[in-house]
Parts: structure tokens; sequence; C-alpha cells
């Protein structure tokens, strides 16, 4: 029982806040709030494999992709439950996509975890556009024009409760992996390989555990996006929203949830709030400012905002002590 | 046979200009043992650059041979200054940091020229200027042999000699051999690295220029995002030589160029982009180091 309270009381404070939102905001800005959930949910996935596994994928669009259109289908042409129970259905559906992401990314990891660094980055991001090809040419999913019509989950506290119990499962499965042997297992593969070898671990096991748990959660992300929008094609999940959430696990700091989480509020909300800006200028300054950022952090904060520290961390380091 | 005698005209010469930026490839990784993904966006600017330098000169509607060395003098010149500058402002801060930095760096690098260039010269596509008359210079039996695909041959092959003479004839070119086997042991030698890395960023990126020249004759048509494909092919055509390797590079560039317009011709045109990336997927898997690549051992 111990353990479930934290997950419990986090899940029901999301819970609160999306009901004072329902309220409080205008639908713009819970779309918004909806689309900071889903690019939370990529960006904490991803840490897991660029973060604290070290290896660095460019490809988690394509998980991404899989799991949209998994739900998508099966949300529109399957129906064995009574529609009453439409929120379970949407949650098996949620996680039958992030299985199907999990097993593309295990038969993808597996030749392609094999290799490093810039290869492994060309490597994924050649997984993610066979993908996104692959759809592209498939008539029964649409096409190039997509699938209409999905259903979306409900109201807007339904939809945020849904995504917040996702939210709290990703962070809470990842931070326990993280703090047993398995997470040291993947931070000693990203510290060094070969020492990590040596001390009889297997490493491409590893890798490939770490993968396949993260693009699990990139296909559930996916299946969110989904239901929110209700409808995508292939060009929803190009090359750009894969950099998308390697800037925001990089912002964030490479190995920190709660960074990842900040990074992707940023991130989602930072255009919205420029778009002023953007009709005084007329272009869009939005990948300008971003990819600008992603080389000043590189060059003066090589470890993203909050490094490896925990939002938790900080404050113990920063804040109480000053108190 | 007659369409397979045209596809192999038409894959050699795209494959010559994907050799051209393939080279800027691998010259840096040679080198510096990193992928520069901003250098198919330097690609793009010397497209540009051409565009508005003949649109300047009023040369953008008299073709011929004195424009095409006019265009191909501004990009590379354009081509040239960018590469430094992106050496000197955002990699060389970097150069002991870990791999993983100096790689999101240069996506970084990538994605602000190509949003940058978005924003500086409108997204919207350009026509580019007619640089050559594209005339039929010999045809036989239903064959076409254009002057454009000669062009682009003659041009990337001057081109690949004059780095072959460069890297093996001349003084900077040994310094360069050295610095790519050895950094610390050249500069013991007296090599200022610095200077020589410079150098090299400058020499891939001129060879952009060169490339971005010929494509937009043959595909008159340029964007700001135009580097990203040919970016891409041309790198899985670096590897498939063995990164690193200038032989190397131009032949995975002629047989990724032959294998797409084959693709084209026989299968379906939507598949040309996946191709890259299937090739490059069996080429990791089966032969590592590519074709004429060597393997090295990695020491504890």
């Amino acid at each position: 029982m111990k353990a479930l309270k934290n997950p419990l009381f986090a899940f029901i404070s999301l819970c609160l806040f999306g009901v004072a939102v329902e309220f409080g905001l205008d639908a713009y800005i819970q779309l918004t709030i909806l689309f900071i959930c889903v690019n939370a949910l990529m960006a904490m996935s991803l840490n897991l494999v660029n973060g604290y596994t070290g290896q660095f994928s460019l490809g988690h669009a394509g998980f991404m992709a899989l799991g949209a259109y998994f739900s998508a289908y099966a949300s529109t042409k399957w129906d064995f439950l009574p529609s009453n129970f439409s929120l379970l259905s949407a949650f098996i559906f949620t996680l039958g996509s992030g299985l199907v992401a999990a097993a593309a990314g295990f038969i993808v990891g597996l030749p392609s975890l094999r290799l490093k660094g810039d290869y492994l980055a060309i490597v994924t991001l050649g997984f993610g556009e066979i993908i996104r090809v692959a759809l592209l040419n498939m008539d029964f999913l649409g096409g190039p024009r997509g699938l209409a019509n999905i259903p979306s989950i409900g109201s807007f506290p339904m939809s945020f409760g849904f995504a917040a119990i996702w939210l709290v499962i990703c962070f809470f499965t990842i931070w326990r992996v993280m703090h047993s042997s398995y997470g040291r297992g993947f931070l000693s593969v990203r510290e060094d390989e070969i020492a990590a070898e040596s001390m009889g671990i297997n490493t491409t096991s590893m890798k490939v555990r770490a993968f396949v748990l993260s693009s699990f959660f990139a296909g559930v992300a996916g299946a969110l996006f989904a239901h929110f929008t209700n409808f995508i094609n292939p060009s929803s999940f190009t090359f750009l929203t894969s950099v998308n959430a390697v800037i925001m696990v990089v912002l964030g700091g490479m190995g920190s949830m709660t960074g990842s989480i900040v990074a992707a509020i940023f991130i989602t909300a930072l255009p919205e709030a420029l778009r002023p800006l953007q009709e005084i200028t007329g272009v869009d300054l939005r990948m300008v400012i971003y990819s600008l950022a992603l080389i000043l952090v590189m060059i003066w904060r090589p470890k993203g905002i909050f490094g490896e520290l925990e939002l938790s961390d900080v404050w113990r380091k920063y804040v109480r002590r000053s108190a | 046979m007659q369409d397979f005698v045209q596809h192999l005209i038409n894959g050699l010469s795209l494959g010559s200009i994907y050799a051209l930026i393939a080279l800027g490839y691998t010259m840096v990784y040679g080198i510096l043992k990193m992928i520069n993904f901003a250098h198919s966006d330097v690609y793009m600017v010397g497209a540009f650059a051409a565009y508005y330098v003949a649109r300047w000169l009023g040369i953008d509607a008299q073709p011929g041979l004195p424009t095409l060395i006019t265009l191909l003098i501004a990009s590379m010149v354009v081509c040239s200054v960018l590469g430094l500058l992106i050496e000197r402002l955002a990699y060389r801060p970097l150069r002991n940091s870990p791999k993983l930095n100096i790689l999101i760096t240069a996506i970084g690098v990538s994605l602000l020229l190509e949003y940058g260039g978005q924003v500086v010269f409108g997204a919207d596509p350009k026509v580019f200027p007619e640089v050559m008359k594209d005339f039929v210079i010999f045809s036989a039996g239903g064959v076409e042999l254009k002057s454009f695909d000669v062009t682009v041959l003659i041009v990337s092959l001057l081109a690949m000699l004059g780095l072959q003479f460069l890297i093996h004839k001349t003084k900077v070119g040994r310094a360069m051999r050295a610095v790519s086997s050895n950094i610390s042991v050249a500069s013991l030698m007296g090599v200022n690295p610095d200077r020589i890395i410079a150098f090299t960023f400058v020499i891939g990126s001129a060879l952009a220029g060169v490339g971005s020249v010929l494509v937009g004759m043959k595909y008159p048509k340029i964007d700001p995002l135009m580097g990203m494909m040919i970016g891409l092919k041309a790198f899985v055509a670096a590897v498939l030589g063995g990164i690193g390797n200038v032989g190397g590079a131009v032949i995975g560039a002629l047989i990724m160029g032959l294998s797409e317009e084959m693709v084209v011709g026989y299968l379906s045109s939507t598949y040309r982009d996946a191709l890259a990336f299937g090739i490059l997927i069996l080429i990791l898997i089966f032969r590592p180091a590519g074709i004429l690549g060597k393997y090295s051992v990695e020491k504890v």
C-alpha cells in the first residue's frame, strides 16, 4: 500500500488540476494542456533511452505513429464492449498500442543497438522514416489521407484524467526501474560501456530493454495524441516530431525525469505564448529559437538545464539551503 | 533495354551529385570523427547564394558557360565562409566534449540553418536561374544524352580530381592526412590542427556549393528544406563506401544514385526515400565499416 501512496497522490492532484482547468480556462488552453501531456510522455520515454542509457535515438516519432495508428484503427473498427464502457475500451486500446510499439521497438532495437553514437542516431532516424513511408503506402490505414473521426475520450476532465493515469504510470514505472538493479545497469551502460561489459552486464540486452520500455510509452503517447486530435496522417509523425522530443530531453536535462516534464511544458506552451510575436514578424520563429537554444545549451550547459537532478533535488540543493 | 540505359545515365548524373556532397561528410568525419549534420544545409545556402547572385548580376536569363562558372564561384565562396563560421562558432567550443553533445549541436545547427533560411529566404520554393541550355547532345535508339548530365559529370569529375590532387600532392593535404590519423601527434610535428580542421570545413563546404549549383541546374526548384533528404542520402552514400574514405564516398554515391533511379524506374517513386535507409540498415548490420572502410579495434 505504501508504494501506491505517491502515485495515487500525484494522480489525484493532477485530476483536481484538470477539474479546476475545466471551469477556469477556454478550450484552446485545454487542448494545449492535453498536448503538454502527450509531449511529457514522449519526453519521459525518450529520456529513458537518450538520458539514462546514453543511446541516441532519433526515431521516436515512428513508435508514436505506430501507437497512434493502432489505437485509431482499433477504436474506429472494433467495438467488443458496450458503449458505456468506452473508457475501459480506450484504456485497453491504448495499452494495446503501447504493446504494438514495444514489439516494433524490439524488432528495431535488436539489430540497431549494436551500433553506437552517430550511427545509431541515423539508423533509428531511418527506421522512423521507414515506418512513416510504410504507413503512407498502406491503403487500409488511409495512406496519405490519414484516419479521421477517431472517437475522443470524452470531456476535458475525462481526457485529462485519462492522460494523467498514463503520465503517473509512466513516471513511476521509469522511476522504479531506474532505482532497481536494471536502472543501475542502464546507467553503467551510459557511463562506460566497456567497463560495464567487463563487470558482467549484458550491455546489448540492457539497451534493448530500455528501448522496448521507451517505445511502449511512445506508443501510448501516440494513442493519446490520436484521441485528442481526432485525426492523424503520416505527416503528423515526421522527423521533426522526433527532434522535438530530443529537444525536450536535452533542454530538460539528460537523465532528469522532472526536467523532461518541465521542458515539455515549456516547449509546448512557448509557441502559443509567442503567437503575438509571430503575427508581428509574419514568420514561424519557433524552430529558430529552439535550435538556437539547443546549440547554446550544448555549449554553456552540456548536461541540460537540470542536469541529472530532479526538481526535488534542485529544491533541496538550492532553495532550502539558502532559506 | 533503352529504358535501362536511360536510367543508367540518370543514375550516374544523380550519383555524381551525391558524391560531391558525400565528400564533405566523409572529409569532416575522417578528421573530427563527427557527422556534420549541417553540411546539407550549407548546400542549401549555396543554392540560394547562387540564386541571389544571379538575380543581382542580372544573368538569370543568360544561360551559358560564363554563368555556370560565376554561379559556381559565388556559391563556393558563400559556402566556404559559412562552413568556416559554423566550425568556429559551434563546433570548436565543443572539440573535447562527449560525442553525444557534438551530435546534438550539429543537429541544432542544421535546424537553425533550415528554419533561419525559411525566415530569411521565405518558405516558398524559388525557381533556380537557367544556368545552361538543356539540349540533347547525342541520341541513339531512344536513349538521350543531355547536356545537363554531361555538365554534371564533367564538373563533378573535375572537382573530385582537384580534391584528389589537393589531398595527395600538396603540403596542406599531407597535413590533413596527418591530422586525420592522429591529431595530437600531428600537432607535435608542427601542424596546427585548428587551421587544418577549419581548412577541411572550407573544402567540404565548397564542394557542397558545387553540388548545389549542379542540383539547381537539374532540378530548378529550391527551398530552405531542400537539404534534408539529399543530405541524408549523401550521408548514406558516405557510410556505404566507408566513411572517412574519399574514394569510398564516390563509389557509395554512384551506387546510391543508380539504385535510386532503378527503384524509381522499375518499382515506385514513393519508395524512393525509404530505399536509402534500407541500404543503410543493411550495410550497418552486415558490414559496418562500409565497402572500402577498415575495421578499427577499440582500445581501453
